[in-house]
């Protein structure tokens, strides 16, 4: 008898979507899964926004939440100036947010689990941010790699520290997302693998003791819920607070 | 009692002395036990890819520019440990005194 065995990691495979013309231009399950969570956000915001009342129903007071959630975020950690970069943080918020939560669905691919996409996304930040620290202070802005109060023939030692750790911003950025996503990912496919593997080698007791796995699993959906909405939060505050060096330099 | 002076008791003006030293802080804003939870695991979930991220920033560094002068491997030796405090650097900037998480 072939037992079954876990297969965790084939979820992550790229496959093409939207049929002949998909895979003519390699138009993969992940791109049509950005596709869908776009069309979430707009739609949402579409719909929510169509009243404009002055006391909101569900729909629209759950989009001015999402606003003002966001919007505080910028203000309390970039300062009066993050306003200008909200709707950067307000995208890659609701993408990264809808990206995993969509994720969790039976079937539903999480495009956040590919560190091409995160790495991508964690890149583009951290070119930016440098790109404004450059256009509001000039060549002022590598000060930034010298600390204050620091005597000078320490610098040889401190300036490369300094270097080494914001060039290490992207990395830890796209990584913990990345990471994060996959290892939720892995340990619900691991935990359900059992319960087949539970039924096809013992039978009925099988049966009844893969309601410990189904129980983990439970208990793991309600943490993956949770792990999806912190990275992305977290995922927006590094944003909120790499701007802020760059305003501020300090 | 003898540490009573001007009608004070002694808890009253120790208090004073430290709130004009700055000793004393203000009292946290009450936040539910969730959040501050929630603020835990956002800071462990933080800190265990920073070291590590720096540390591959280091090494790759190093690598780069010994294969640019052929000096395998000193120049990779070197950034090790510059690596590592860089990383050191990441979690003291992340959850240090002045951090604002």
């Amino acid at each position: 008898m072939a037992a079954p065995t876990i297969d965790a990691l084939s979820q992550f495979r790229l496959t093409t979507g939207l049929g002949p013309i998909g895979r003519a231009v390699n138009f993969t399950n992940s791109n049509e899964m950005m596709l869908i969570a776009v069309a979430i956000v707009v739609v949402l915001f579409a719909i929510g926004l169509r009243t404009r009342a002055l006391v909101p129903g569900r729909l629209q007071s759950l989009v001015e939440a999402f606003y003002e959630f966001v919007y505080g975020m910028c203000v309390d950690n970039i300062g009066e100036e993050g306003r200008k970069f909200f709707p950067l943080v307000f995208t890659i918020f609701v993408f990264i947010l809808l990206g995993n939560l969509l994720g969790l669905f039976p079937y539903f691919f999480a495009y956040t689990s590919g560190i091409v996409v995160t790495a991508t996304m964690a890149l583009f930040v951290f070119i930016f941010s440098t790109g404004v620290g450059f256009y509001i202070h000039g060549w002022r802005f590598l000060k930034f790699f010298v600390p204050d109060g620091v005597p000078g023939w320490m610098l040889p030692m401190l300036v490369p520290i300094e270097f080494i750790s914001y060039l290490s911003r992207p990395v830890s950025l796209s990584v913990r997302l990345f990471a994060n996503m996959t290892a939720g990912h892995v340990m619900l496919e691991v935990f359900a693998g059992f319960m087949i593997m539970l039924t096809a080698t013992l039978g009925i007791f099988g049966a009844v003791a893969s309601i410990i796995p189904l129980g983990l699993n439970v208990a793991l959906i309600a943490l993956e819920l949770l792990v999806a909405c912190l990275q992305a939060y977290v995922f927006a505050i590094l944003t909120c607070l790499y701007l802020h060096d760059a305003v501020h330099m300090h | 009692m003898s540490g009573d002076r001007e009608g004070q008791s002694f808890e009253e003006r120790l208090g004073k002395a430290r709130a004009s030293a700055g000793l004393d802080r203000p009292p946290p804003e009450g936040k539910p036990v969730s959040a501050a939870d929630s603020g835990a695991i956002r800071i462990a979930m933080r800190l265990g890819v920073e070291i590590v991220a720096a540390l591959v920033i280091a090494v790759v560094i190093g690598w780069g520019l010994d294969r640019l002068f052929h000096t395998r491997p000193w120049l990779m030796i070197a950034f090790v440990p510059l690596g590592a405090a860089a990383g050191l650097r990441n979690v003291f900037r992340a959850v240090g005194p002045g951090s604002k998480s």
